[in-house]
């Protein structure tokens, strides 16, 4: 192994630890993300560094077919991305289930602030 | 091929490919840091799509075939074009949809509802 492959063989392996790191990071956002949009910007950024990885992949073995599968998901995470901003456009501010804890908390507040307005003013009222 | 274009090849490919992982390192990193979706989006849109185009730039200096060095370099146009597109819309569907700024924001010049979308 010469020197020029050894340096591309390094450089390849360090991307894809790195790489594997980001992905994991942003893994825990999709999970964690509070709103429904959180998620889909972090999958928006899941289809950048998959198409990342490919690069790399296409680095590593040679194949240079890769590089058209990297454009092809590049344009499918576009197209996903446009619906569904349509989708949280049409849906609106729907109230988060599940494991969102802090949607659920903030529509909670929401919502006891709003009976506590309501009882002050009957009470205003009756007095 | 001469050893020494052969090695400074390397050497390009090399730190293209350590730059790009690094910048969507850091992109992820911004995304679980910030506070807020509206400040996430910088991250994934400016700094997701450089790291994702070097790495694209590595893969097509590396084939040494113009053909497929002018395919990742139209790849690299494309994401370029459509991250802000795809950013713009869903930061303006998430603020219609009344997704609220962090605390720390200092301002919202966009109004709140423009119309109200269904009568």
């Amino acid at each position: 192994m010469n020197l020029a492959e050894q340096i591309e063989a390094l450089a390849t392996g360090f991307a894809l630890v790195v790489l594997s790191l980001a992905l994991l990071v942003t893994v825990w956002r999709i999970i964690r993300g509070p709103t429904l949009p959180d998620r889909v910007l972090a999958l928006d950024m899941l289809v950048a560094i998959a198409i990342g990885l490919i690069a790399v992949v296409a680095i590593r073995t040679g194949f240079n077919l890769y590089i058209d599968i990297a454009i092809a998901l590049g344009l499918v995470g576009f197209l996903a991305t446009v619906a569904f901003a349509r989708f949280i456009l049409a849906r609106g501010l729907a109230p988060e289930t599940g494991g969102a804890e802090a949607g659920a908390a903030k529509g909670r507040r929401a919502a006891g602030a709003r009976t506590n307005a309501g009882q002050r003013k009957r009470k205003g009222g009756r007095r | 091929m001469s050893p020494f274009f052969e090695i400074a090849m390397a050497v390009l490919v090399a730190a293209l490919l350590i730059v790009g992982a690094t910048f969507s390192l850091l992109a992820a990193v911004g995304i679980v840091r910030f506070p807020d979706l509206y400040t996430r989006m910088h991250a994934a849109s400016k700094a997701g799509t450089i790291g994702s185009g070097l790495l694209l730039l590595a893969a097509g200096i590396h084939s040494l075939d113009v053909a497929i060095l002018i395919r990742a370099l139209a790849g690299f146009f494309f994401f370029v074009l459509t991250a802000p597109i795809s950013a713009h819309l869903l930061a303006k569907a998430a603020h219609q949809a009344g997704y609220r700024l962090a605390k720390l924001s200092v301002i919202d010049q966009l109004p709140q509802k423009e119309e109200p979308r269904r009568g």
